[in-house]
């Protein structure tokens, strides 16, 4: 499959390492996506890696993507300008099923990185606000200068639609919010929502999932309405190339986003 | 069924050129039975068998002369239609920014000597690069395009088990032209509108009883022979309520991980995708190469290869094949064909580690 051309139309710089690449088709073919997608991006002379969509659904004629430079690829992604140009295949996989949540709960949980793949359903959900229950964000980010969306994040904060909680597993003196993993948000949350009868979805370091779906299915929310986003190595996006598999799921087509109910028996299998 | 004279397989080669196929079938090369261009019927190992066995591969002399006595050597026909090697585009720096080009696939192509197991592992892998929301288009391009004549086998390999896999010795669909090689004539059925096209081009008769019924002998014969059996039954539940069996340590510490039975499995289908660029940076080719779920590089994220150990990676492998192909596919990933078995530096028998675990049922790990 031949990627599409893309350039990039605006670069805004998220922290030291990582980077928010706004890009529009070079012949004018608008892009549709669903939250929790991904597409596979085309650095010339490099290579091709999956970075999941960060920005608005429904906009037609620009895609968001936010790519944190930790080797060849995501590198020559970052240092991308205004004007370049990079291929792009997608949209691929099956997103966060938002509609699970409408008329009840959400709860929100994000490592890292991780926050990038959820920030589109904050959109969604903004975007029909009254259609959702409480909708509640857990954010942790390593350090202060790792913490990615900080504008908005304080936006969210302030505005009355969200209830947003930042923590940072490292103490900064510039910082006076909590500090702690973000699993130590949990229980907070937890009074503040149904959790029986919540909808909970999680991305951020494997690590983090796997306490964080430990403590939230511990707190009551339902394994079948708990769901993760998966990371493996990916070569194709399509299904065709093997490397995702994880137990029976070809995570590019079957995930990246799968609820904990399938999950389960896996999870017991260590290197599967 | 129609009946050819065995001095007449040439013009049946001859036929499919004239149709504009370039013919690949089986030939002598590099110490076995390997697939390349046929250019007459003379170019076949007619007269050669191979004994094979776990970890051994060795050819020989066989006194009845016949055309297809042999059965499979190390390479499958995956090697043309999901080729090792293939530049799936090209990137031209350009002042619009970047160009990709891809070449579209022209060649005719005939397969000679297609067995069943093979055919069926043609029909997986169809599943796999067709049956989808992306279908891939190169091999999508070399599969409609190739012209593929079966023929039954008339001996079983020390390492084969179609029957308990079920896809073969018999080929049931999917060719064109169906070869079943007799004592004094093939027998030839043809299976699709251009099969017939060109079976109508060849001398043949009408195939006598005496014939036919010696065909069902013959295929009665190789199901006795089978080298090997695996028990299918419930095997899929059975391997995933395993996945801590003490057994998968013990064969990763057999298996070198060396992929060989990756690479000679026909139903196998991983590769990996580099990026090629040429010296002066100006132009660059994505290549797909077959890559194998034996390496430690093919599960690397965050720095780490998920499947670290042997024994993680052959698992994969093995159930994958036989129990979450199913889920997958709706079907095994096996087609019996032994080639792991016999290509194997060090002799490992999917069918040996499949029983073990059947027989320690619920066996699992000290430590887990
Ligand atoms: C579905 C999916 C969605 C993703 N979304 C995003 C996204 O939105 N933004 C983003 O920046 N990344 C995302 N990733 C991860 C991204 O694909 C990898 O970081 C990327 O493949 C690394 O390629 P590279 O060539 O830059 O690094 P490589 O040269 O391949 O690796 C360089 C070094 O980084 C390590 N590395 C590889 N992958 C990761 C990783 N995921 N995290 C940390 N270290 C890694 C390597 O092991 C190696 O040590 C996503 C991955 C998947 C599967
Ligand atoms: S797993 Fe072994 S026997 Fe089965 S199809 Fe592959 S090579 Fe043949
Ligand atoms: S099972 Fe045998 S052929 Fe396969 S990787 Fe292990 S040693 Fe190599
Ligand atoms: S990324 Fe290739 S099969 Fe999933």
């Amino acid at each position: 499959m031949i990627p599409a051309l893309f350039e990039v139309t605006e670069v805004s710089r998220d922290n030291e390492v990582t980077f928010s690449l706004e890009a529009r088709s070079k012949n004018g073919v608008p892009f549709h996506f669903r939250p929790g997608q991904f597409n596979m991006l085309y650095a010339f002379g490099k290579g091709e890696i999956p970075i999941s969509i960060s920005g608005k659904p429904y906009t037609d004629h620009t895609v968001i993507h936010t790519v944190q430079n930790v080797g060849a690829v995501s590198r020559a992604l970052t240092e991308l300008r205004p004007g370049d140009s990079f291929g792009l295949r997608g949209p691929f996989g099956r997103g966060w099923p938002v509609e699970k949540a409408l008329g009840g709960d959400l709860l929100l949980m994000a490592g890292g990185l991780g926050l990038a793949p959820l920030r589109p359903v904050i959109y969604e959900v903004l975007h029909s606000r009254s259609s959702f229950g409480r909708v509640i964000l857990l954010y942790g980010a390593r350090s202060l200068e790792r913490l990615v969306f900080g504008e908005e994040l304080k936006q969210w904060q302030d505005g009355h639609d969200l209830e947003v909680f930042v923590t940072l597993d490292i103490a900064d003196p510039e910082w006076n919010g909590h500090v702690g993993v973000v699993t130590s948000l949990c229980r907070t949350a937890a009074q503040l929502i149904d959790a029986s009868n919540a909808t909970a979805f999680i991305c951020g370091p494997p690590i983090m999932m796997r306490f964080s779906m430990r403590e939230l299915l511990g707190l009551g929310v339902q394994p079948a309405r708990c769901f993760v986003s998966l990371e493996r190595n990916m070569q194709c996006g399509v299904g065709h190339c093997g490397h995702c598999q994880y137990g029976p799921l070809f995570l590019c087509k079957d995930g990246p986003v799968i609820d904990c109910e399938g999950l389960l028996p896996w999870l017991k299998v260590k290197e599967l | 069924m129609r009946a050819l004279a065995k001095d007449n397989l040439s013009l049946l080669i001859q036929a499919l050129r004239e149709e504009g196929y370039e013919v690949l079938g089986p030939r002598m090369g590099e110490g076995a039975i390997i697939y390349g261009p046929l250019d007459s019927a003379e170019e076949l190992p007619r007269g050669w068998i191979e004994e094979q066995e776990a970890g051994r591969y060795r050819l020989k002399r066989d006194p009845a002369n016949r055309y297809f006595a042999f059965t499979l050597g190390p390479q499958s026909w995956k090697k043309y239609l999901h080729p090792p090697n293939l530049c799936l585009y090209k990137t031209k720096k350009t002042d619009q920014g970047l160009e990709f080009k891809s070449e579209s696939w022209h060649k005719k192509q005939a397969f000679l000597g297609v067995r069943a197991c093979e055919m069926e592992a043609i029909l997986k892998q169809d599943r796999v690069f067709l049956e989808q929301l992306h279908p891939d288009k190169p091999y999508q391009e070399r599969r409609e395009s190739v012209f593929l004549v079966g023929v039954n086998c008339s001996r079983a390999g020390g390492a084969c088990f179609c029957v308990s896999t079920e896809t073969g010795p018999t080929l049931k669909s999917g060719d064109d032209i169906t070869l079943t090689e007799l004592e004094e004539i093939f027998l030839l059925e043809a299976r699709s509108a251009r099969g017939r096209a060109v079976l109508g081009r060849l001398p043949t008769e009408e195939a006598s009883s005496h014939a036919l019924s010696e065909a069902a002998r013959q295929e009665e014969h190789v199901c006795r022979q089978m080298g090997r059996t695996l028990d299918t039954e419930g095997l899929a539940e059975l391997l995933k309520n395993n996945l801590n069996h003490p057994r998968w340590k013990d064969v990763g510490d057999r298996c070198l991980t060396c992929g060989n039975c990756t690479m000679v499995c026909p139903t196998c289908f991983c590769f990996s995708v580099e990026e090629m660029t040429d010296l002066a940076g100006l132009e660059s080719q994505r290549v797909r190469q077959w890559d194998s779920c034996f390496s430690e590089q093919f599960t690397l994220t965050s720095g780490n290869s998920q499947r670290s150990s042997a024994e993680a990676r052959y698992r994969q492998w093995m159930t994958h094949k036989l129990a979450t192909w199913h889920d997958q596919f709706d079907e095994s990933g096996c087609v019996g064909c032994g080639r792991c078995i016999v290509w194997c530096p060090v002799g490992i028998d999917i069918t040996e580690e499949a029983a073990v675990i059947r027989e320690k049922d619920g066996a699992s790990h000290a430590n887990s």
